[in-house]
């Protein structure tokens, strides 16, 4: 009888002899990479509810890990990234960072897209004392004061009450001043952060809160919002909402017929190009916070090949295929931690630290400055209207004149047109 | 503030809303309430049903509802598959109970992938004439992109409804749960009339899946959101009951935009799983279980 499966001792003790020595090959090829590569790790949303924006960052941020590369790298070492999905969940940021800190053994780290998967980040951070360049987190930094975290958003030193500054400025600015206004945000943390700095906003400028609301975010139908909104008669209506909310909140007031002099602020995916060009011309008059639009005011250094480089990379990926919105920033805070490195030439995270408090950086997204809690010494959120769309085009929202900017003063492109319905 | 044009704006769009919901419920009743089987990929399938109605509608120009008309027999294929698996993987080993639950989840989540390896996770929307159109009854606004859902539905489950009280066939799928021996005394196989029967559950969702993208930017994930609220609509209305799901949906359609209206929109869902909750102690077999 055929015998299967039994091996003699010898062959078995040159097997484990073999593995053994591949097992430490492995180890040593590790070690050997390690001296040569800069790894920096971090978790994104891929899956999930703020996957459109995580993926697209990825890009960007592969976008500039070639550039690096290919001009020689950080301080003649090659860059690595590591990262793993953190399917938009909040509950896997604590587990991603401990295992790319402790088994993928990362040099760097930088965070995820979005406020709700920055904030779980942020003890592991502190108890290590590390670098943490974070992507468009609105006010992380408020409660956990903490001095080696900086926020590439732009919202400015004091981010609750920066976030919504232009919108009120714009509309005060106007004759005669709103007397009155709505709030309408979706029950999440970004939302509640920019109500609550829209609320202190509008208290401080004497306005009459007419409408005070927060609704969940599996909310399909936004017509009773609108419909309750409309019965206050409000003179401007502050909204900080998400993508799918932003669409059904623009339907809504464009079937509602909403009358308010000012509408718009805080709504996110308005600036998704899958978004812009599934509204078109319904999203005409409306102000609302960007980043970045092309226009003649913020053709800052590199910009331009960036977003060549990334449309290019985009193609066939199911990502916003322009990333005007949130990929140079992506792009830019990656920048931010590669000049700290290569300035201080070192990897010590407190020196970095101490480098990246107090200097000024040239990126694709102009010149950043970090004020003391992390967040930019001086507030560029951009208000923007819509303007002049007429068709539902892609290319029609590359053209200069369709998002028009109204604040900061400095980067000012167009004039308002006001009302926006009367 | 109340003003009876607020009120009346409030009721047409919660009615319309209801209309809405009850096409995204219809297969979850009938899979769960009227075959006993836990679908809870049931949302899964809806939003590739919305997938399918996106891409025809964006290569092609296809309008969105005829697309899930012309997909509902593909999709009824595909229920008639799924249900073949899940009996002879565990129904037929009496497995079914925690592995079928886990064997859903599963499909669910091989969907939701497929859909971001396929179409990427940017928001998807559809182009129609009656989209972004909109008309008035003295005061009150009715946007067509929520009435055409409404009136779909309603024809939806018209034909539903017909072809479960109607037939042979319909009265065994509602029979088949409560008791296979009878059903088998009657010369019918309970397990082709719980594929049938399963079929026809997925089938519903194609055309479903066509008007939440009408409604709503979708995105591979988005069907997580609407878990709670089909289960809880199947529930209320009493597990298994067609007509019961319509009025459990226009019941929570109109409570929620009432609610939002005068109240505050952060209560509707609270209010509207407070309606559950409420049925369920007063009358646990639903509002027209049995």
């Amino acid at each position: 009888m055929k015998s299967f499966g039994k091996k003699s001792p010898w062959s078995a003790l040159k097997k484990a002899l073999a593995t053994t020595a591949a097992a430490a090959g492995v180890a040593l090829g590790g070690a050997a990479q390690a001296d040569d590569t800069i790894k920096i790790g971090f978790g994104m949303a891929l899956t999930g509810g703020l996957a459109g924006a995580g993926k697209g960052a990825l890009i960007a941020m592969e976008v500039w890990r070639d550039d690096v590369n290919a001009r020689g790298g950080i301080l003649g070492k090659q860059v690595e990234l590591v990262y793993y999905d953190d399917q938009s969940n909040p509950a896997t940021v604590p587990g991603i960072y401990t295992k790319l800190l402790d088994i993928d053994e990362v040099d760097f780290v930088v965070s995820g897209y979005g406020t709700n998967l920055i904030a779980p980040a942020m003890p592991i951070m502190m108890q290590r004392g590390l670098v943490f360049p974070a992507l468009f987190g609105l006010a992380v930094n408020e409660k956990f004061n903490y001095d080696n975290y900086f926020q590439i958003m732009p919202a400015g030193p004091e981010p609750m009450t920066d976030w919504s500054r232009g919108f009120f400025e714009i509309a005060m600015a106007q004759d005669p001043a709103p007397k009155s206004i709505a709030l309408v945000s979706a029950d999440a943390e970004f939302a509640r952060n920019a109500a609550t700095g829209a609320r202190q906003t509008a208290d401080k400028l004497g306005l009459e809160i007419v409408y005070d609301e927060s609704y969940h975010p599996k909310t399909a139908d936004f017509s009773p919002i609108v419909n309750a909104i409309q019965a206050r008669k409000p003179d401007i209506v502050f909204v900080a909402s998400y993508p799918p909310d932003s669409v059904g909140m623009v339907k809504a007031v464009n079937e509602v017929g909403l009358k308010t002099r000012l509408f718009g602020g805080g709504m996110v995916g308005l600036q998704f190009a899958s978004i812009m060009t599934a509204l078109g011309p319904q999203l005409n008059g409306i102000v609302n916070y960007d980043f970045w639009v092309p226009e003649p005011t913020l053709k800052f250094e590199g910009v331009e090949e960036f977003l060549v480089k990334y449309q290019k990379a985009a193609e066939g990926k199911g990502v916003d295929p322009i990333g005007y919105y949130l990929q140079p920033y992506a792009y830019a805070y990656l920048q931010v931690l590669d000049q700290a490195i290569a300035a201080t030439g070192s990897m010590d995270h407190a020196e970095i630290g101490k480098y990246m408090r107090d200097a000024e950086f040239d990126t694709v997204v102009g010149k950043v400055r970090f004020a003391p809690n992390g967040e930019w010494a001086k507030t560029r959120v951009l208000q923007v209207q819509y303007q002049g769309i007429e068709d539902n085009e892609l290319a029609t929202f590359t053209k200069q004149g369709t998002r028009v900017v109204l604040y900061p003063a400095e980067w000012v492109s167009g004039e308002l047109n006001y009302p926006y319905a009367q | 503030m109340f003003t009876v044009d607020l009120l009346l704006s409030a009721l047409v769009a919660g009615v319309l809303l209801g209309g809405f919901y009850a096409a995204v419920s219809l297969g979850l009743t009938v899979a769960f309430g009227q075959l006993n089987i836990v679908n809870i990929a049931h949302p899964a399938f809806v939003i590739l049903g919305s997938y399918v109605a996106y891409m025809c509608n964006s290569r092609w120009g296809l309008d969105p509802i005829l697309v899930g008309l012309a997909f509902t027999p593909v999709f009824f294929l595909i229920g008639v598959g799924a249900y073949r698996i899940y009996y002879e993987s565990f129904e037929r080993r009496d497995d079914e109970a925690l592995r079928g639950l886990a064997f859903f989840f599963g499909v669910m989540f091989i969907i939701e992938v497929g859909l971001i390896m396929v179409y990427g996770v940017d928001f998807r929307t559809v182009q129609a004439p009656y989209i972004g159109q909109n008309f008035k009854i003295g005061a009150v606004g009715v946007p067509t992109r929520m009435l055409v859902p409404f009136c779909v539905s309603l024809v939806m489950f018209a034909c539903v409804y017909l072809y479960m009280s109607r037939t042979f066939n319909g009265r065994a799928i509602m029979a088949v749960a409560q008791d296979r021996l009878a059903l088998q005394l009657m010369a019918a196989d309970p397990v082709r009339i719980k594929q049938l029967g399963f079929g026809i559950g997925i089938g519903t969702t194609a055309l479903a899946g066509a008007l939440l993208i009408i409604i709503i930017p979708i995105e591979p994930s988005i069907g997580r959101l609407y878990i709670g609220q089909v289960f809880a609509i199947a529930v209320l209305a009493g597990l298994g009951s067609i007509p019961g799901t319509l009025v459990a949906a226009l019941v929570l359609g109109i409570a929620e935009s009432l609610v939002a209206t005068f109240f505050g929109p952060s209560w509707a869902p609270a209010v509207a799983f407070g309606i559950l909750l409420l049925a369920l102690a007063f009358r646990p077999q639903g509002l027209f279980g049995r």
